[in-house]
């Protein structure tokens, strides 16, 4: 009983939370909403026996991924959605198409013989020493290919986010030609003043 | 007592929401988030059939799963930050160049 009332409770703030992030205009907001997802998540998964999967996700995702979202937002000052014809053609398109994925999905898995005898809190247990042996014994192998996934992801994200040397320089005039931006200005009035 | 497939509808439900976000909104940035929703989708039914089938793959591939996103994640806002520097916009519409 008091499974299935913290299941229903989580399960309806994780979907809120989900449909919140697509209906904000801001992105701030989404990646916030984005957080209460995942935190009710992380509820599940405990309440699924899985304490090692739910401590990383709350430290992984709600903390490291989500602050790089956030960190990201308020670096290019993000601003509210911009309306484009297309986005009406996705809307009249995306709508019923997505409502009708969600129906098929939910009569597919409502509708098929899986656990039938149902899961109660405790039933199954995943510790950590059991996950770190079997990960440092069997899954060994994609481990270690992980390890160079990470390496690489590393060196690309410098690589993409030094800057070049000659860029700026070409990219400045550009810039004031397009429209000249407030900094430049304040220079000339403090002249005035 | 909660059957598996509640789980399993749980994460479907919350695919399809990303599908939804993918498809339907125009910012760079949320449309990675709703990237990492339906990794997140993913990852709970990963745990629901880990505890169903009593195996604790499941949990692993769910440990591999984060560090994947965690990855992209670092790549990807890498590439909006530099997509951002060269066009001055978030608006997928009007990023319909690779080069410029």
């Amino acid at each position: 009983m008091l499974h299935q009332i913290l299941f229903f409770i989580f399960a309806a703030v994780a979907v809120a939370a989900a449909i919140n992030l697509l209906l904000q205009k801001h992105p701030i907001n989404s990646a916030l909403s984005l957080v209460v997802v995942m935190g009710a998540l992380a509820v599940l998964y405990l309440l699924l026996g899985a304490e090692f999967v739910a401590a990383v996700q709350l430290i992984v995702y709600a903390g490291a991924i989500m602050v790089l979202f956030v960190f990201t937002i308020m670096l290019l000052n993000a601003g509210i959605e911009e309306r484009t014809p297309g986005s009406t053609v996705a809307t009249l398109i995306g709508v019923p198409g997505v409502a009708a994925l969600i129906g098929l999905c939910v009569f597919v898995f409502a509708r098929g013989r899986l656990g039938e005898s149902g899961y109660t809190i405790g039933q199954f247990h995943a510790s950590t020493q059991d996950i770190g042996r079997l990960l440092f014994q069997d899954y060994l192998l994609p481990f270690e290919v992980t390890s160079v996934l990470v390496l690489i992801g590393i060196m690309g994200a410098v690589v993409l986010a030094k800057r070049d040397d000659a860029s700026p320089a070409d990219r400045a005039p550009e810039i004031t030609a397009e429209a000249p931006r407030p900094e430049s200005q304040e220079p000339a009035e403090r002249i005035h003043a | 007592m909660v059957p598996i497939s509640y789980y399993l509808v749980l994460s479907a439900i919350l695919f399809c929401l990303g599908v939804a976000g993918f498809l339907l909104k125009r910012n760079i940035i949320t449309i990675f988030m709703s990237i990492e929703l339906m990794l997140n989708a993913v990852n709970l039914s990963f745990v629901a059939f880990s505890a169903e089938l009593h195996r604790l793959s499941g949990n692993i591939f769910v440990f591999f799963v984060m560090v994947v996103a965690a990855a992209e994640a670092a790549v990807g806002l890498a590439i909006i930050i530099e997509v951002f520097r060269t066009r001055d916009t978030l608006n997928i519409d009007k990023v319909n160049l690779l080069k410029m």
